[in-house]
């Protein structure tokens, strides 16, 4: 076990974990956050995206004692009360189905967006390709980070 | 998720007690009344029946009774009684309902939740609207009839007095129940102001801030962790593990072997570890050692050679119209092709968990996520001997369902390791549990031989459909219906079967067998009409015309759908360029009618699907929005699928993850046009209709584009990559 100090949505917390323990999993079943979610394990789903220094990293693959002075951002802290741009988008467009995957997605949009606060479907296309969706929702993921972009009043999808 | 709280010693009957003084127990509904508890105000909540209760303060709260996989009935539902109900639906609180007898069907499946709950919901709706009204006009001391509901205020127009519904709860509590044949119900999109619209769904705000609703999100006080490992081999059997050491490895509290029942959709035989957190319990998982007794050897490359050894044979006939071998004899052209597709697997986002609390007194509470919990809860009582009305199942949200949740036996893994842990405990799949040890779609083999007359009509059909079962049964999730197109549409018709057997689990795989067979239909019939010369939507129209006995359709709403995709994509006058085509398909099935016209571009091989243009009928539409999603997601799913395939090798599924079965990307995804023909006819569901007629209007995009017809799925069996 060893004790990491790890910075979440803007607090920070200690915790003692295993080694090799994934911050998913220190995520879900120490802290427990439990928005992100856990689906592959190995890295190729997206459902387990949180953002590390604003860059969306896979966690269900990154040891949780090597995220330490990183500034993690999961579903829960993007804005709590749902009011960023691809929160709203995400409702208006209603992307989810059964949603499970859609914490991955919204936090993949979001750094999109960020980067690059108007992207073709190209763009869009390209930066989501890492994230599945096994209902489908990819034609309104499109029509909400446009949205979105719309929304973010020049910030690039910042709230 | 509040996690369902329950004081310790209050067995099920006293709960059943309590929960009936709470909920008034007046079940409204087709019938289902329950005097003794009718129309209560209890505690400042006013409960007329099951679905609706409204507060003195004005709060007012619809239950959804049906487990919410994506399909949208959380929202859908309590539309239904909202728009009946007559109250603003943002003013209304969704709360899920336990799995409780009372409410009748609980189950996400075979696309009935909708056709089931339409008299229902509206009569809970309508009946407590009517108590409201009639309070109101007692009250005043006029006839209800000249008095109205709207935004959860009655209104009496001619003297402008109004009063909200809270304010009536009390006179409506005293009045009589009224009669269902007296209710005026709404049943046309004509009658509408909230259904048909676009509702975004209701657990929307919670998903996209990350608070806790799926089953693997449940937190109890003192929760375990668990995983439970069987063997690679279907069916096989744990003779020892080194649980010893096991149980000595950081963080594991628990590691026991189960034994396990012979029931192959039951609790199977495997190893349980449990841990203070999920990563420690599947950590020592790697360091176990079994000694499995296992004797299956399924291999799947051996299938298409046992299917060869089939072709030849007749088949039983599971139906047959006129005379098909004459017909064929003297048919001016026979058109003769062999479609194959593989088994697939579910792969559900939310890998299969549940958690579980065994209490002291013999009480068990379940948090699942399943389509089906009440067969899970009888699966628990038959195999762990705990009686029913001592399991309390809370219906989570399901981060997938297509069909795979339709079985429980994760229920019962979890209720075994809790009752023997005497600890809440969750137990959490990993993907390769869930990919290994799915229920998967059987594959199939459909040979198809049409006789066409000198006008290239076509005169017969002969179908010999080779598939899997066991024992003579066709194996579950592959039936094919003699009754189903083009049946009653040909006058020389005929539906033979053959099966291979197999020792592989399956089931229903969302809209079981269509989806499947749908595809190799559609993909027929489009060579059967080139081949005959004629146009591909003309051939289908004329088919449907026709009629030579019962079919299960209504041809004209068919015919319709077609039409109508077919416009929308300007199917006679849209130009495409020499790398691209247009294919068309249409399905009936689950009471819906769904066609599309797919536009594919093609770069050799390589296949992008650009554009759908969809045609539903599904009766009048309840959430445009969940209707829309149904038939964008269908169609992306189904793509999907038709790109994939599982495999077996000595009696074990070969593929484990993603990485090796790979689901479609967004890249991959098509703009998706969706059109509804709002019909007077009573809703159907539409879960599973949008799948069925996508992978063959796809293929055949892809022969008009390149020449290739896909006659073997996935995509890459006939030389396509998407």
């Amino acid at each position: 076990m060893s004790d990491v100090n790890l910075k979440i949505n803007g607090q920070t917390v200690s915790i003692d974990v295993p080694s090799d323990m994934p911050l998913l999993w220190a995520l879900r079943d120490k802290l427990n956050l439990v928005g992100t979610k856990y689906s592959c394990g190995i890295g190729v789903c997206g459902s387990c995206t949180v953002l590390v220094n604003g860059i969306p990293m896979r966690s269900c693959t990154m040891p949780a004692i090597s995220m330490a002075g990183m500034e993690i951002t999961t579903i829960e802290g993007l804005d709590p009360a749902g009011e960023h741009p691809v929160q709203k988008a995400w409702n208006e467009e209603d992307v989810p189905q059964c949603g499970y995957c859609q914490a991955g997605q919204v936090l993949t949009a979001s750094a999109l967006l960020k980067q690059n606060p108007n992207p073709s479907d190209d763009d869009i296309d390209s930066a989501m390709s890492g994230v599945l969706c096994r209902c489908g929702t990819y034609p309104r993921i499109r029509k909400a980070i446009k949205r979105a972009a719309k929304y973010a009043d020049g910030t690039g999808g910042e709230s | 998720m509040k996690p369902f709280k329950q004081q310790t010693g209050m067995d099920r009957r006293s709960f059943l007690k309590v929960s009936m003084l709470a909920s008034g127990a007046l079940i409204i509904g087709c019938g289902r009344f329950d005097p003794a508890h009718a129309n209560e105000l209890k505690n400042g909540t006013w409960l007329p029946n099951l679905y609706v209760r409204i507060d003195t303060d004005g709060k007012i709260t619809i239950v959804s009774k049906n487990p919410e996989g994506g399909q949208g009935v959380k929202t859908a539902f309590p539309m239904v009684v909202a728009e009946c109900l007559n109250v603003d639906w943002k003013n209304v609180s969704v709360e899920q309902a336990p799995l409780d007898d009372r409410y009748g069907r609980q189950v996400a499946g075979g696309s009935r939740g909708t056709p089931d709950g339409w008299d229902d919901l509206r009569v809970a709706g309508t009946a407590a609207s009517h108590l409201l009204v009639a309070a109101a006009a007692e009250e005043w001391g006029v006839s209800p009839d000249a008095c109205s509901a709207e935004n959860a205020t009655v209104m009496h127009k001619s003297s402008g007095r109004s009063a909200r519904y809270e304010t009536l709860l009390e006179t409506a509590a005293n009045l009589p129940l009224p009669e269902i044949a007296d209710l005026k119900l709404k049943s046309r999109p004509a009658d509408f102001s909230l259904l048909g619209t676009f509702v975004p769904g209701i657990d929307n705000a919670k998903i996209l801030t990350g608070q806790p609703l799926f089953g693997c999100d449940t937190r109890l006080d003192g929760m375990l962790y668990a995983v439970y490992a069987k063997c690679p081999t279907f069916e096989g059997k744990v003779r020892t593990a080194n649980v010893d050491e096991i149980r000595r490895l950081p963080g594991v509290t628990h590691a026991f072997v189960v034994a396990g029942a012979d029931d192959p959709r039951g609790l199977r035989s495997g190893v349980a570890i449990v841990a203070n957190t999920w990563w420690e319990a599947n950590g020592a998982r790697k360091r176990l050692r079994v000694d499995w007794d296992t004797n299956h050897t399924d291999s799947s490359s051996d299938y298409e050679k046992r299917a060869e050894g089939l072709r030849a044979e007749a088949g039983d006939v599971l139906g047959s119209d006129g005379d098909v071998d004459k017909a064929l004899a003297e048919a001016s052209q026979v058109v003769e092709s062999s479609y194959y597709y593989p088994f697939v697997g579910h792969a559900n986002m939310e890998p299969q968990n549940c958690t579980a609390l065994y209490r002291e007194s013999g009480q068990l509470e379940l948090w699942a996520p399943s389509q089906n919990p009440k067969s899970g809860r009888r699966l628990i009582s038959q195999t762990l001997g705990i009686p029913e009305d001592r399991i309390h199942v809370n219906m989570t949200r399901i981060g997938g369902g297509f069909g795979r949740r339709l079985r429980s036996e994760f229920m019962a893994e979890a209720a075994w390791i809790a009752r023997e842990i005497r600890q809440p405990v969750q137990l959490q799949w990993t993907r390769e549990d869930d990919m290994q040890h799915d229920y998967y779609r059987p594959g199939a083999w459909h040979d198809f031989k049409a006789g066409l007359d000198g006008n290239g009509r076509m005169i017969a059909f002969d179908h010999h459909f080779i598939t899997f079962g066991a024992d003579g049964e066709t194996a579950s999730g592959a039936n094919l219906s003699a009754s189903h197109y083009p049946a009653g549409l040909v006058e020389n018709f005929r539906l033979r079967q053959s099966l291979i057997n197999i020792n592989v689990p399956t089931g229903p795989w969302r809209s079981p067998g269509h989806s499947a067979y749908g595809w190799a239909y559609q993909s027929f019939f489009d060579e059967v009409a080139l081949a005959a010369g004629r146009d591909p939507l003309e051939f289908r129209l004329d088919l449907l015309s026709r009629s030579y006995g019962k079919t299960q359709m209504d041809r004209q709403r068919a015919s319709n759908v077609l039409k109508l995709a077919a416009e929308k994509a300007g199917w006679n006058s849209r130009k495409v360029g020499d790398d691209r085509g247009l294919g068309i398909a249409f399905h009936h099935d689950h009471g819906a009618y769904v066609a599309y016209v797919v536009e594919v571009v093609a770069n050799g091989s390589f296949v992008k699907v650009e554009k759908v243009f969809a045609a539903v009928d599904c009766g009048p539409v309840i959430n445009l929005s969940g209707a829309k999603n149904q038939v964008e997601g269908g169609f992306v799913d189904a793509l999907s699928t038709a790109n994939l395939e599982i495999t077996f090798a000595n009696g074990a599924t070969r593929q484990s993850n993603f990485d090796d079965y790979e689901l479609l990307r967004i890249g991959q995804a098509p703009d998706i046009e969706c059109h509804f023909i709002q019909s007077d006819n009573s809703p159907s569901g539409l879960g599973e209709p949008p799948m069925a007629p996508a992978a063959p209007a796809v293929c055949n995009a892809i022969y008009a584009a390149t020449g290739t017809r896909v006659r073997k799925l996935p995509f890459s069996r006939s030389g396509i990559s998407l």
